[in-house]
């Protein structure tokens, strides 16, 4: 709807479609992405310290808000260090590739009713597929730096994400079953109303179908949640970035502003699992209490209402991220597989056929 | 090259090769700057050479130009976790040469001083070994019950790393006024912490599938190898020297010697070692409580000698540091400076096992296992 508005904004010819477009798709990274990431760094620093009796940054503006401002300009400015013995185009190319993965999977997640970047049939699907291509970046980045530390990282890297792909597509199959739609803009819009008919409970409706599938929705959204975890590396996953073992993992060779583009794909990536997550089980932009918009019959406030809601479930998920990752220690690599492969993927997989068998009902 | 070799490398299977991995000096796992050199077969590791001497200070033949007293701030600086305990050994060793009778005070302030030391290494050992399994949360809960007992040494002799406290014959200063209140008040503080540090890292149910079973020392193994202090009472040997060979006034207090049990796996393995060493704090605890509350009244340098100069002779003393066994072996050729001085230090000792521990099991666990032995690179390159 705003490709709409910026179309007819720009007079409704050809070269206003190509505007409006790189436009839109621009949006989500800079009213969105770039923000999120200084202040998902600057909350993973505060929730860390105060997890850990302390205070974090102090120094830089008000309780070192410009913290992570600094930070950037900093590795802005720092020597961008491309060892000899480096593979330099795969090593350059590489963090491009992760970033944009990771940027990718943003244009089919539903930030309101009015927003979405592509509405496409295929949503879920899409960033499913799109995602993968971080796995070909940070095998690049391992395979270039020319470091062992960072081959090791990357091939467990690969290994991890390829193998959670699994389960996670399970769930994902189950919900496609019960909603008859892989957009998650359909899917969002179907769990209008309140909070009771969002798809961790069972869904919209009455019938009997729904009280059953509320334990597998739940059951669902555990596995969900843990393999979308194991996908951004974040504790206790966080193995290919295991810092006692392997240094930094995969990006142990890089620095400056390369550096930050897997700092900012992380974080960028850290939201979009957990939207995902959100728009499938939980409603997505959908308020679970009604719209004061409606209420007081204003309907220019709904997107916006829409917009903060989708915004603290996500924000609310990455911060049980950062919760998780200051209280676990790490697993280490075969018991990650184990993880997977012996009580995920089979638990997905019985998961699907009973909410396979319910729907039949 | 000939056809020949050629046609006979293209029917080989997929040829893999042993992977060589430096670890160290610079890795933050290391504990210090120790180089590892590891084989691996994927990740499976076959092999681990540890290298050393990055750290090596040339103590033992320092001493041989220093007097006696002079040595004392030197020892500090080998384990710089538990300088106490290093100062302990050292004082111990030259009063038997020396033949000095102690005063009672003395004698008390000494083995609360160790004490603590031992609570404050462990800690560390703690903390570290939980960001080694990835926790980083114990590790600064750990530090700050640390700073407690950095503060204290603080308020007792103005240092808080490398003290020079315990002289021989006597120790630096008195204890301040206040010493006695603080030392109770922490350790009042300190044992719901550890509690919180217990439930947070030893009980977690991840850090134990990491742990446990992980690492195995069997007994006969660690005597082979003279390992001594936690290490070895992981693996369920009751052996502590303030017990097998007193010294000081350990005879004197009641404590537990504890040892590994196999809780959760076998018994000698990894969270065995690491929870040995939670429970000697509760220990040690108990031992500052007793001499706190027997701490006699007296004047705490009435027996450091004016000069130093043992007769001619040789002494070996031992004492048990938090990190095992610590023995000074001193030559005297009846001058103010010692002919030889040798040092038993625990870490280099303890070591030795890694290879055989590491065999066979993943890189991963090489970190875990290294962290359990819980080394000093300062004590073994000295």
């Amino acid at each position: 709807m705003i490709y709409d508005f910026l179309v007819n904004l720009f007079g409704n010819s050809a070269v206003a479609d190509i505007i409006a477009g790189i436009i839109q798709s621009l949006l989500p990274l800079f009213v969105f992405i770039l923000p999120f990431a200084l202040f998902a760094v600057y909350l993973e620093r505060k929730v860390s310290a105060h997890m850990q009796d302390r205070l974090g940054p102090m120094r830089t503006g008000w309780h070192g808000w410009k913290q992570t401002i600094a930070d950037i300009l900093k590795l802005l400015q720092k020597e961008d260090i491309v060892a000899r013995d480096n593979d330099k185009m795969l090593f350059n190319l590489a963090p491009i590739i992760v970033f944009s993965g990771s940027y990718a999977a943003f244009a089919a997640i539903p930030f309101t009713s009015i927003f979405i970047g592509t509405e496409m049939d295929l949503g879920i699907f899409y960033i499913v597929a799109v995602s993968g291509i971080v796995v070909a970046g940070i095998l690049m980045a391992g395979w270039a730096s020319n470091n062992k530390y960072s081959l090791l990282g990357s091939m467990r890297s690969v290994a991890q994400i390829v193998s959670y792909e699994i389960p996670t597509m399970l769930v994902v199959l189950s919900l496609i079953m019960i909603s008859g739609s892989m957009s998650l803009h359909t899917l969002s819009e179907q769990q209008t109303g309140y909070a009771w008919n969002w798809y961790i409970f069972g869904g919209p409706g009455s019938h009997l179908s729904k009280f059953l599938l509320i334990p597998f929705m739940f059951v669902g959204f555990l596995i969900i949640y843990i393999s979308t975890l194991a996908e951004v590396n974040r504790t206790p996953f966080d193995i290919p970035e295991a810092e006692s073992e392997l240094v930094s993992g995969y990006h142990t060779e890089y620095s400056g502003m390369k550096f930050a583009m897997f700092f900012l794909a992380e974080y960028a990536n850290m939201f979009a699992v957990s939207a995902i997550v959100v728009a499938l089980f939980l409603g997505g932009y959908q308020s679970p209490i009604g719209y004061l918009g409606n209420l007081i019959g204003a309907k220019w406030m709904i997107p916006i209402e829409q917009f903060s809601w989708f915004t603290i479930k996500g924000i609310f998920f990455v911060f049980v991220q950062m919760w998780l990752r200051w209280t676990l220690p790490r697993l280490r690599v075969d018991q990650l597989m184990a993880v997977c492969w012996k009580y995920l993927i089979p638990i997905a997989f019985v998961n699907l056929i009973i909410i396979g068998l319910i729907t039949l009902l | 090259m000939s056809q020949d070799s050629r046609l006979n490398t293209k029917r080989l299977p997929l040829k893999t090769e042993e992977m060589v991995l430096n670890m160290g000096p610079q890795h933050p796992s290391t504990h210090g700057v120790l180089r590892l050199e590891l084989a691996l077969e994927g990740e499976i590791v076959t092999n681990v050479i540890p290298h050393i001497g990055y750290l090596h200070r040339c103590f033992e033949k320092h001493c041989e130009a220093m007097t006696y007293p002079q040595i004392v701030p030197y020892t500090d600086r080998m384990d710089y976790l538990a300088p106490m305990g290093n100062e302990f050994g050292y004082a111990i060793t030259m009063e038997k040469l020396l033949g000095i009778e102690l005063p009672e005070r003395v004698e008390y302030i000494r083995v609360i001083m160790a004490e603590l030391q031992r609570i404050s290494s462990h800690l560390v050992a703690l903390g570290t070994y939980g960001a080694d399994i990835g926790a980083f949360t114990p590790f600064l809960y750990c530090f700050r019950d640390r700073e407690k007992i950095l503060s204290l040494f603080e308020m007792t002799c103005g240092a808080r790393l490398l003290y020079n406290y315990i002289w021989i014959g006597g120790v630096s200063h008195d204890l301040h006024p206040d010493f006695v209140r603080k030392t109770r008040e922490f350790i009042k503080e300190f044992r719901p912490n550890l509690k919180e540090v217990n439930e947070l890292l030893s009980y977690n149910r991840i850090f134990i599938d990491r742990t446990a079973n992980v690492g195995i020392l069997p007994i006969d193994t660690a005597i082979n190898y003279g390992v001594s202090g936690p290490n070895l009472r992981g693996s369920g040997f009751k052996w502590d020297i303030r017990r097998e060979d007193p010294y000081s006034i350990y005879h004197k207090f009641n404590y537990d010697i504890p040892v590994g049990e196999g809780t959760y796996g076998t018994v000698g393995d990894s969270w065995d070692r690491y929870f040995v060493r939670v429970l000697e704090m509760e220990e040690s605890c108990k031992i500052i409580e007793q001499a706190l509350d027997q701490l006699p009244e007296g004047d705490v340098q009435s027996a450091i000698p004016k000069r130093v100069k043992p007769p001619v002779g040789q002494v070996y003393a031992r004492v048990e540091n938090p990190r095992g066994e610590l023995g000074y072996f001193i030559i005297s050729d009846g001058s103010t400076t010692p002919y030889r001085v040798k040092v038993r230090a625990p870490s280099f000792v303890s070591m030795q096992v890694l290879n055989d521990l590491c065999k066979g099991y993943m890189v991963a666990d090489v970190v875990t296992i290294l962290g359990s032995i819980d080394i000093v690179l300062g004590e073994i390159d000295r």
